[in-house]
């Protein structure tokens, strides 16, 4: 048998407490951070319990942002983050689930050419080729808008092959039964596949919202308007701007703001993240 | 690559379904990277009124540049320590993690939530505990007599970029870790303990080795982590310095192309960058078909 040695284990304890402090402790400073007032970092020392400014910068950041500092307020940018995330989701998920169906339940000339065109866009990431996709969203006049900020990021490889994987589990008799009733596509598709496909539609709504709401390079090139500047990026104009040092209590309680939607998505859909994160990238 | 036994017959609705995911990616996937491939072979002049063709200039032009051939060494810096660091702290909380019964779930909880954090919002936070004036970890640093300053030290701010990047993909590393920890037979570990190996030794000759697809895995996935997703990390902190110190490939595109204004490199560097992906993905997806075999 595995010995059981007792210290081991309150080693082990140990060890990961302090791991898991170590991992929280960036977020912890930028928390206390967002609780002092504006002069308390200066002197040098950085206090590591929280400060009484709480409400102060919180409803500063939310309502007035910093307007000189050409950032709009972050509860603008916040509901800017929101609807992008959203729209980038759902339409991962509604474009991926058509193509899957038309892939696994059609014969069709072409199928294969267009499984892998859908296929190459795992290999083109945004990064690979910003300034010729840049050049094709400005001509279709799509800057400083929710569908530039949206519509190209939408085509998705990888929930395409997850659905297309899910459904070849499906028994062939539901297609059949289906048939047998005078179910046609679409019935099929909205009374049988969506259903079952419920949990992988949640596991990667999950994923897919993080990746969402996380953009950073594609805002940053296609805003100039403020009014569409989103959480994450406006965050980088605030720490850059201006000469003098930023001011670090307004950031860090944007820096929370920014961070808490996404943790909170996985913290209480843990479950469905995982499931979605390991399956995704099989 | 097999269809359903039984299918609907149709004649335009399959065209149609798949009809929103293909023009997508015509448009803005296949359109702009063959612009890049066809702006790679050619090169515009200082006001942008002039553009020849000159075939593979703008590569060869590339690989004699030191800066490019510099921002490549930067690169594979980064992504290696990056990778190693993030996939061997993950590794030890997996293998801590995996001891647990009761508490499992709930140490896993603590360690998966830095997934939810953007990359450039990691590199702000790890901006702000290493800066030099009011940074407490820089403090601490000082105390004991390290002079900490990522603004004017090329080796901190590659360290500093490395941590951030490394920090927020632990959570994934570790998932796939415990995932891969808790699928090897509780058996062959106490047959080994039946055989007198130690700790130190069933780790290292069974675990470790059965351990190696989901460790292969990461690999590759790192990688592509470290060189394509970390554009943020970067530019909401050092911006590629001190002396491109940290301007690695992706940065370097989009400075070239959007503040450099030189199109003819960026489009190459693109290129180069495009086919770095490929290749990596084409090692992730045959490990995935010999997976199997293990």
């Amino acid at each position: 048998m595995v010995e059981n040695k007792p210290w081991a284990t309150v080693l082990a304890h140990l060890f990961l407490i302090l791991g898991v402090a170590m991992v929280a402790f960036p977020i912890y400073v930028a928390f206390i951070a967002s609780t002092h007032p504006a002069g308390s970092f200066v002197s040098g020392t950085m206090p590591l319990l929280p400060g009484g400014e709480f409400w102060n910068n919180y409803s500063t950041v939310i309502t007035e942002g910093r307007s000189r500092a050409g950032t709009p307020p972050i509860g603008l940018m916040l509901w800017n983050s929101l609807l992008m995330a959203l729209a980038i989701t759902f339409g991962k998920l509604a474009v991926s689930l058509l193509s899957a169906f038309a892939i696994v339940y059609f014969r069709f000339p072409f199928r294969m050419l267009f499984f892998w065109l859908i296929f190459m866009t795992l290999m083109l990431p945004v990064e690979v080729r910003i300034v010729p996709t840049f050049q094709v969203v400005a001509d279709l006049g799509m800057l400083n808008s929710f569908a530039g900020l949206s519509i190209p990021l939408i085509a998705s490889a990888t929930a395409t092959f997850l659905f297309r994987q899910f459904f070849m589990t499906v028994p062939e008799e539901m297609l059949e039964a289906a048939r047998v009733d005078g179910a046609g596509p679409f019935k099929f598709f909205k009374d049988i596949l969506l259903p079952l496909s419920i949990t992988n539609i949640a596991a990667l709504f999950v994923i897919m919202f993080i990746y969402g709401w996380n953009q950073y390079l594609w805002p940053l090139l296609i805003t100039t308007d403020q009014s569409y500047y989103t959480i994450v990026m406006g965050i980088q104009r605030m720490v850059t701007a201006g000469d003098s040092e930023p001011l670090w209590h307004l950031v860090m309680a944007t820096v929370i703001l920014a961070a808490l939607p996404p943790t909170l998505v996985i913290l209480f859909m843990q479950r469905l993240f995982v499931k979605g994160l390991t399956e995704t990238e099989k | 690559m097999q269809t359903k036994r039984m299918t609907f017959n149709h004649r335009w609705l399959p065209y149609a379904l798949l009809a929103p995911q293909v023009i997508i990616t015509l448009v803005f996937f296949i359109w702009p990277a063959s612009q890049a491939l066809y702006q790679s072979l050619l090169r515009q002049d200082a006001f942008g009124f002039n553009t020849t063709f000159v075939g593979l200039a703008n590569f060869i032009d590339l690989f004699s540049d030191s800066l490019y051939l510099n921002s490549m060494r930067v690169t594979l810096i980064f992504s290696v320590s990056t990778t190693l660091l993030s996939m061997s702290i993950s590794l030890f909380f997996a293998v801590l993690v995996n001891k647990m019964l009761r508490s499992r779930d709930l140490y896993t909880t603590f360690l998966v939530w830095p997934y939810a954090i953007a990359p450039a919002i990691a590199g702000v936070l790890w901006w702000f505990m290493f800066n030099p004036s009011i940074g407490i970890l820089s403090y601490m640093l000082q105390s004991i007599g390290f002079d900490w300053n990522h603004r004017a030290n090329a080796n901190h701010a590659m360290a500093l970029v490395v941590m951030a990047a490394a920090w927020k993909q632990i959570s994934y590393n570790f998932l796939f870790f415990l995932a891969g920890l808790q699928s090897i037979p509780q058996s062959l570990i106490e047959a080994a303990a039946i055989d007198g190996a130690g700790r130190f030794k069933r780790f290292y000759s069974i675990v470790l080795p059965l351990l190696s697809p989901v460790t292969f895995f990461l690999l590759v996935v790192n990688i592509v982590y470290a060189m394509f997703d970390t554009f943020g990390v970067i530019h909401a902190t050092t911006e590629g310095g001190p002396a491109q110190a940290t301007n690695i490939l992706v940065y370097k595109v989009f400075r070239d192309g959007f503040i450099g204004m030189n199109l003819g490199s960026s489009a190459a560097q693109s290129v180069i960058l495009m086919l770095i992906v490929v290749l990596l993905t084409v090692v992730q997806f045959r490990f995935i078909e010999r997976k199997v075999n293990y």
